[in-house]
């Protein structure tokens, strides 16, 4: 199924769902509203048979289509906030949102079908809650405590959003771009 | 004093429940079971650093006298930021840092990532390339699957099976060392094809394996599938039904022991498979004994896929011919500028890919093994996720031990074949 008729498909079924839709390198890639991605991720499950989620994954696109990032070369040193100097070759469409979710959906049976991917996006702005889709994968528990844990996406309706992999004590969310690197607090340096 | 232990023997009987009673989704979290409450519960910590746990995993149990009644797992003690490392880094220096994550199917997350960028750049991998990055990849099943066997053995209390599965692991390495020149982490996959042909002898070796490895896998076979202590730690526990483990989210041979066989290889053919002959194996219960049996006869079918590759091994290149991607052959930087500019470019600089996203997936011997890569057109990814297999199975630790007894749960844990280092990433 193309992106085409699968957004279609989705939109005459959940009203005013899709923002865009992209056929994709390598698989339809279908971006859907956050108010009702429970809606269509129900749909997609039941009446498309998207039975698998392989993932949940979130990017932070602070700085995205701004040079590249990265201290590796750039005359600001190690600043990893800071953006490089190499310049990118091709204007890249910035999101007009922060952070982006992606799920990535597949198709698993007995019946030795290929496992015909969707991937699924919602695009939120920083402390904007993506609705939790624990109730209809129940794999997402820890997938989504991940991203909150590094990415600080906040879940909402998720039953046990807490860290994951990080301390629970942790300050930040190291995968955002504006996490500093090499800059870790070390104990007891301002106690003279 | 004594009178408390007389107290004890009228409490009413810890809530077992009989062998292979299908396993259910816990209510709320789905990886957390909550415990009742009661007044006699005690609350361990297991881990993170036990023999038994496969690694370092935390699982946090309330056990009623010596049942399991609640679980809660905790992970991310060798969280090291991978993710975070492959954006500082140009697509070249990530290939060393992927074998890292999953250290028993090192290879598997190297063709992820190596994968995900060449769908990025639309690269065309030469066939024979294809040929020895599939040849490798069952090598490295074979490897992942012995450790497997050896550790959930010592985890039950069989001791000699590890020895037995690290000598035969000791030979793959060998044919790794022999070809990449390191036992394991090779970076032999990279982008456009493999760092290089395989040496003189290196056939001769490989069939030997592989008129041996068979042998091998019998023998621990006979000394286990039908031992009545294995069988008894195993059968009917953590029994996983098909629904479950799909809506779990569980791949490889934990999906393929609840009766789905579904497998990339087969399913979404990459590399060389979809000219190969094997059979996918599955099995119906779902509990660890089916998880074992599946992973022990898969091993059979990787020594199946060798031979194939061996007998069937396209001629011609083993990289890509683009000098964009492609560093060029060494021996040219003596002769030509251009090569020796090319290499300068790709070695600093690294090279440019278009804008876009992508998802690349294999089967790792833990099961689907995906990376995510969002590219911005510059020399470093923007984002890499990878959907680590294991990350998912261990979801299912809670609700595969939970009212059993303590013992079970560590042949849960082993059955689930968890690798920490690609949980935590």
């Amino acid at each position: 199924m193309t992106a085409n008729q699968l957004a279609k498909a989705i939109s005459s079924n959940v009203r005013g769902a899709v923002v865009s839709h992209a056929n994709g390198i390598d698989m339809p890639t279908i971006v859907v509203r956050a108010d009702s991605l429970l809606d269509v991720c129900r749909y997609l499950r039941d009446e498309q048979a998207k039975n698998f989620l392989s993932a949940v994954s979130a990017v932070d696109f602070l700085g995205y289509g701004e040079d590249v990032s990265g201290y590796f070369g750039t005359e600001r040193g190690r600043d990893l906030n800071a953006t490089g100097s190499w310049g990118s070759p091709a204007t890249v469409e910035v999101p007009a949102t922060r952070f982006c979710v992606t799920y990535h959906l597949a198709h698993v049976d007995a019946d030795g079908a290929p496992p015909d991917r969707v991937r699924l996006q919602v695009f939120v702005d920083d402390g904007e809650p993506v609705p939790s889709v624990v109730e209809i994968w129940p794999t997402a528990d820890w997938h989504e405590r991940e991203q909150y844990d590094l990415m600080g996406v906040v879940f909402s309706g998720h039953p046990n959003l807490k860290r994951l992999i990080m301390p629970s004590d942790w300050d930040g969310h190291p995968l955002r771009k504006d996490y500093p690197i090499g800059g870790e607090p070390v104990q007891f340096t301002d106690a003279v | 004093m004594s009178a408390g232990i007389d107290n004890d023997l009228d409490r009413p009987q810890a809530p077992v429940v009989p062998l292979g009673t299908p396993c259910r989704i816990p209510p709320g979290a789905p990886s957390n079971v909550v415990p009742p409450p009661g007044e006699d519960l005690i609350t361990v910590n297991f881990g993170p650093n036990h023999p038994s746990t496969h690694g370092v995993l935390r699982l946090i149990v309330t056990l009623d006298g010596e049942v399991v009644v609640g679980l809660d797992a905790d992970i991310g003690y060798v969280h090291t930021g991978f993710e975070k490392n492959f954006e500082q880094k140009t697509y070249w220096k990530g290939i060393p840092y992927a074998p890292r994550m999953d250290y028993l199917g090192f290879f598997a997350n190297e063709l992820a990532y190596v994968g995900a960028v060449e769908k990025l750049i639309g690269i065309q991998v030469p066939p024979r390339a294809q040929w020895l990055r599939t040849l490798f990849a069952e090598l490295n099943r074979i490897h992942s699957h012995l450790i497997y066997l050896g550790t959930s053995g010592i985890e039950l209390g069989a001791m000699s099976l590890f020895f037995y599965c690290t000598r035969e692991r000791d030979t793959v390495l060998d044919l790794f060392e022999m070809v990449t020149g390191v036992r394991m982490h090779d970076r032999y996959p990279q982008f456009g094809g493999v760092a290089e042909d395989v040496p003189k002898g290196f056939y001769a070796e490989c069939k030997r394996f592989c008129r041996e490895m068979p042998k091998h896998i019998d023998s621990y076979l006979d000394l286990t599938a039908e031992n009545p202590i294995w069988k008894g730690r195993l059968q009917g526990i953590g029994t996983i039904p098909a629904e479950t483990a799909v809506a779990m989210g569980l791949t490889g041979p934990n999906l393929r022991a609840s009766g789905v066989p579904y497998d990339l290889r087969r399913n979404d053919p990459y590399l060389a498979y979809d000219q190969l002959e094997f059979d996918v194996i599955s099995a119906a219960e779902g509990d660890c004994y089916a998880r074992y049996l599946c992973r022990t006869r898969e091993m059979y079918e990787s020594v199946r896929i060798i031979e194939q590759c061996l007998e069937g091994m396209p001629e011609g290149p083993v990289m890509a011919d683009d000098r964009k991607y492609v560093l060029p052959p060494r021996e040219e930087l003596q002769t030509s500028m251009e090569s020796l500019i090319h290499h300068f470019k790709l070695v600093t600089e690294g090279f440019r890919t278009p804008a876009g996203q992508v998802y690349c997936a294999v089967e790792s011997p833990r099961g689907e093994f995906g990376c995510y890569l969002v590219a911005d057109g510059s020399p470093k990814p923007w984002r890499v996720h990878f959907r680590a297999p294991s990350f998912v199975s261990l979801q299912a630790t809670a609700m595969c031990s939970v009212n059993r007894y303590i013992a079970d749960m560590i042949a849960v844990v082993g059955s689930l074949d968890g690798v920490m280092g690609e949980a935590d990433r």
